[in-house]
């Protein structure tokens, strides 16, 4: 190939490299076979603990869902997975009917008008579509509740530097008053579980001409109103939660939908329905006027990835699912929430946060530090909620799925008592 | 791929009601009150179908593409190389895909050992020792690198470097992420021959450059020659060097990015690494930084204590840029196949990315014409300028490639070569592949002055013809609707 190219040596390819850079000294370790990297690797898998063992508790943003046989199947085909961004309509109908079928499912799901192709994760759609308020009130002021995930707000935060916008903790009705409020973030549940009032939210949006965003856990909406019958402009939502496993943090997928008005301020990629020039059906990425490739510094974001084979699997969860499936699995994740919350509440030293309007999450006051309880509870194999503490003084946040069963959960309650007496 | 009808019929037009595919089990606990009536939802529409119509609707469906599974895929700047099986097995494994982000850090110790480890390699690799894994994409690992660069200058009280020079070769991400950061952005040109115009940079040169944005090698496949004079240029009036790591299958083993005065990069572990695309993602856009920068990095960084594994926000972090820890899915896949192939492996790779690039350069040029006569590194870009000629584009070729089950290259970029066909072949093609692609080229060219209507009509081999992209344009249909038939 060397004499095809017409040199004598490979190096004489690398001639506008600096010769004194060339062939750096670098440390890496040896080259593993096959077989040994599988053993690398299952020797580092085991010094994590994981549910096979352990039962969960944990929730906060990422969730223990059963995953779909189905989902696995389609997700791990070749075609799907190696493929890239359907630049090439013709050579991609699948990835791009998929994704049309992702941004359906999704707008059913949420009771929006649109939906883009997909996100990163769930804390960069929702600093997305904080910005995307801004460019459309024209204004700078980001309101959110005290509720929020502080994980959602330190993402927004590094979103927004450098671009005049600030954040506004709200706080109290004089707080909606603020002339310069873009929109107001609202998690549905919030952080701490809560079913918040959405609808008045968006109402006092409305009254204010700001756009109310709208954070959801989406496996909720099997069970509760959508946000677009409540009055969302925007909703976001972290995809995880509907098939895809929970990977020490990534990858997830974005949820991001709106009101069909703000169709031209949507960051991201889109898939619109088309027809080839026999008039049949067929799917393509649209609007792209809007993104890097063509707006460059003047696009509505630099996003380029749609997360699409997460994508995919929702879409194949929600398939699966179907109606029936979604409301049982919401229902089912309130219904052992709310009896873990009954009898935690009915233990000496503990109390559960008055707020009976929860989904699948609930604060308990626990009477000592919730890290020694949560360590006195990993000896019994659960992890336990998330420590709050100093945000709620000795407060944890509990998380139950369909997945806890009831043994588990009674004997996470068993656990918590001896933890406080040991 | 062979051409026969298929039904698209969407899932809500196959749904049928009452057929379920799942069961949910029972509850086992005692029956709680439900939320008021208020906050329930009344119905929610979405397809009811059997298990077997599902697996055979999205089966079906994966036909209709290519991957590179199944076809050459020589997409310019894409790196779309072979993705090891093995990697996606391992990343698998019960131990790594059930393990919750926020989990005591001592139930996880094999999950950040992994992500330490990678650091450490990423760091080797590029030269530059400080690594942060948070970003999730190379468009993110990019607007970390430029929010990097921001709080570098303000912490020397240097608020007024508020200009990126980008040059006009450079993918779109780089001025809009360069945007967001908050900065102006200056373009600084490419001369005849791909190569930054240094007697434009110079001029440009002033004290209010916060940050060079450089590809390396650069879009064109090309090798910048005056890179040493071109970061020392900046350097002196006191500005930053960011290198976009997309093309840094060019580069693996052969020069670091931190031996070239490099400052700050970011590397896509998707293209790279291997790690598969997707359909469009996930992918990772790791930060890789100098020693001095790595304070400001993005949280969280993995390090290591006596032992004990842990993530931590470096002391000045400009923040948090993700939900969690980053794309840990895709760090395993890269962790993995450096494992595999160590130092020699990955110089090998760049070796062979640059040599199969050549030869595609080599065997072609007689046909098509090149953005330039250099010898290129790991992409090749040429022109369908002569072929315009006959009144067939760079869009008609790479349309008649996908009837000859070969993916097109990347086209119309870089924006300043007329008619590009950015043309990436990586190291895992084999020469007969090439040998094949560059046979269907030569003929393509033939047919080019042969028939060109044959060209302009195509593909006519793939499930659909050219696509009405003006009607999808006007008429947005974004989501399904009832009775749409």
């Amino acid at each position: 190939m060397l004499k095809t190219i017409g040199v004598r040596s490979f190096n004489d390819l690398l001639s506008d490299i600096p010769e004194q850079r060339l062939y750096p000294d670098i440390s890496l370790a040896n080259p593993l076979s096959e077989s040994e990297l599988f053993n690398n690797l299952v020797t580092l898998s085991k010094e994590n603990i994981g549910p096979e063992d352990y039962s969960y508790f944990l929730g906060a943003g990422a969730y223990r869902h059963y995953i779909p046989s189905t989902v696995k199947t389609i997700a791990s085909r070749g075609e799907f997975l190696t493929a890239y961004t359907p630049y090439q309509p013709e050579a991609a109908q699948g990835t791009l009917q998929v994704g049309f079928e992702f941004q359906s499912m999704i707008c059913q799901l949420t009771g929006m008008d649109l939906t883009n192709a997909g996100m990163y994760d769930g804390p960069t759609a929702f600093a997305e579509a904080c910005l995307m308020a801004s460019r459309i009130t024209k204004k700078n002021t980001i309101g959110l509740l005290p509720s929020t995930d502080p994980r959602i707000v330190a993402v927004l935060q590094s979103y927004i530097k450098n671009k005049n916008l600030k954040i506004l903790t709200i706080r109290s009705k004089e707080d909606y008053k603020q002339k310069d409020l873009a929109c107001i973030g609202v998690q549905y549940p919030d952080f701490f579980g809560s079913i918040s009032d959405v609808k008045s939210i968006s109402d006092i949006c409305k009254s204010i001409d700001a756009l109310s965003v709208v954070h959801v856990n989406p496996i909720s909406l099997g069970l509760l109103k959508p946000p677009g019958e409540l009055g969302a402009d925007i909703v976001t939502a972290e995809g995880q939660p509907l098939g895809i496993p929970m990977s020490f943090g990534g990858p997830y997928v974005g949820l991001f939908s709106c009101s069909k008005k703000y169709m031209r301020q949507m960051p991201g990629r889109i898939i619109g329905q088309t027809t080839d020039t026999n008039g049949n059906v067929a799917y393509t990425l649209t609007l792209q006027t809007r993104e890097q490739h063509i707006r460059r510094e003047r696009a509505t974001s630099n996003i380029c990835t749609s997360t699409q084979l997460m994508a995919l699997m929702v879409s194949v969860y929600l398939a699966t699912l179907g109606p029936e499936g979604m409301k049982r699995t919401a229902t089912l994740c309130y219904q052992k929430a709310h009896y873990a919350a009954d009898r935690i509440n009915n233990l000496k030293g503990f109390e559960v946060e008055k707020q009976l309007n929860f989904f699948n999450e609930f604060i308990i006051k626990c009477p000592t530090d919730p890290d020694h309880i949560n360590d006195a509870l990993l000896t019994n194999k659960i992890i336990g909620g998330l420590n709050l503490h100093p945000m709620v003084e000795n407060g944890m946040l509990v998380c139950c799925t369909e997945l806890n069963t009831k043994e588990n959960i009674d004997s996470f309650v068993t656990s918590l008592e001896k933890a406080t007496i040991g | 791929m062979y051409k026969k009808t298929i039904d698209r019929t969407l899932l809500m037009d196959r749904s049928i009601n009452g057929r379920i595919s799942f069961e949910v089990p029972i509850s086992d606990v005692p029956n709680q009150k439900l939320p008021e009536e208020k906050h329930l939802r009344s119905q929610l529409p979405l397809p009811e179908l059997s298990q077997l119509e599902i697996i055979r609707y999205f089966s079906t469906l994966s036909q209709l593409n290519f991957s590179i599974d199944t076809n050459f895929y020589p997409l310019g700047s894409c790196t779309m190389k072979y993705n090891p099986k093995i990697n996606d097995e391992l990343a698998s494994l019960n131990g790594f895909q059930n393990l919750h982000p926020l989990q005591p850090p001592k139930t996880a110790q094999g999950a950040i050992k992994i992500l330490k480890f990678l650091q450490e390699y990423l760091g080797e690799i590029s030269g530059l020792p400080g690594v942060s894994l948070a970003p999730l994409a190379g468009a993110q690992g990019e607007y970390s690198g430029l929010l990097i660069a921001k709080k570098y200058h303000e912490r020397n009280g240097d608020f007024s470097r508020n200009i990126a020079i980008i040059p006009d070769s450079a993918h779109g991400t780089n001025p809009a992420s360069a945007a967001m950061a908050g900065f102006n952005v200056v373009t600084v040109k490419s001369d005849s021959s791909g190569n930054i115009d240094v007697k434009d940079l110079k001029n440009l040169a002033t004290d209010k450059i916060a940050v060079l944005m450089l590809t390396i090698p650069s879009t064109l496949g090309l090798f910048e020659p005056n890179i040493l004079e071109i970061t020392d240029t900046i350097h002196e009036t006191g500005g930053l060097i960011y290198a976009d790591g997309a093309n840094l299958n060019a580069l693996l083993g052969l020069v670091k990015f931190g031996d070239l005065g490099v400052d700050i990069c970011h590397s896509n572990l998707h293209k790279t690494f291997s790690t598969p695309h997707g359909g469009g993602g996930p992918g990772a856009g790791p930060v890789m930084v100098t020693k001095q920068l790595a304070k400001y990095l993005p949280s969280p960084v993995a390090s290591e204590n006596k032992g004990t594994f842990e993530l931590f926000t470096p002391e000045d972090s400009l923040g948090k840029i993700s939900g969690f820890h980053g794309s840990f899915g895709v760090a395993i896949r890269a962790y993995a196949y450096i494992r595999s192939l160590g130092l020699q492996g990955l110089r090998s790779v760049s070796e062979n990315a640059i040599i199969n690039a050549n030869y595609i350069q080599s065997e072609l040029k007689e046909h098509y014409d090149l953005f330039s006569e250099r010898h290129c590194m790991h992409e090749t870009v040429l022109s369908a300028k002569k072929q315009k000629g006959n009144g067939v584009s760079g869009l008609d070729i790479a349309k008649r490639l996908l009837d000859y089950g070969i993916h097109a290259p990347t086209m119309y970029f870089p924006l300043i070569v007329e008619e590009a066909l950015m043309i990436e072949p990586t190291e895992t093609e084999s020469k007969e592949t090439l040998d094949e692609f560059i046979k269907v080229m030569k003929q393509i060219d033939k047919e080019v002055s042969e028939d060109p209507e044959l060209l302009k009509s195509s593909p006519h081999f793939l499930p659909v013809t050219r696509l009405d992209e003006a009607k999808a344009a006007r008429q947005p249909y974004l989501r399904w609707q009832p009775n749409n038939h």
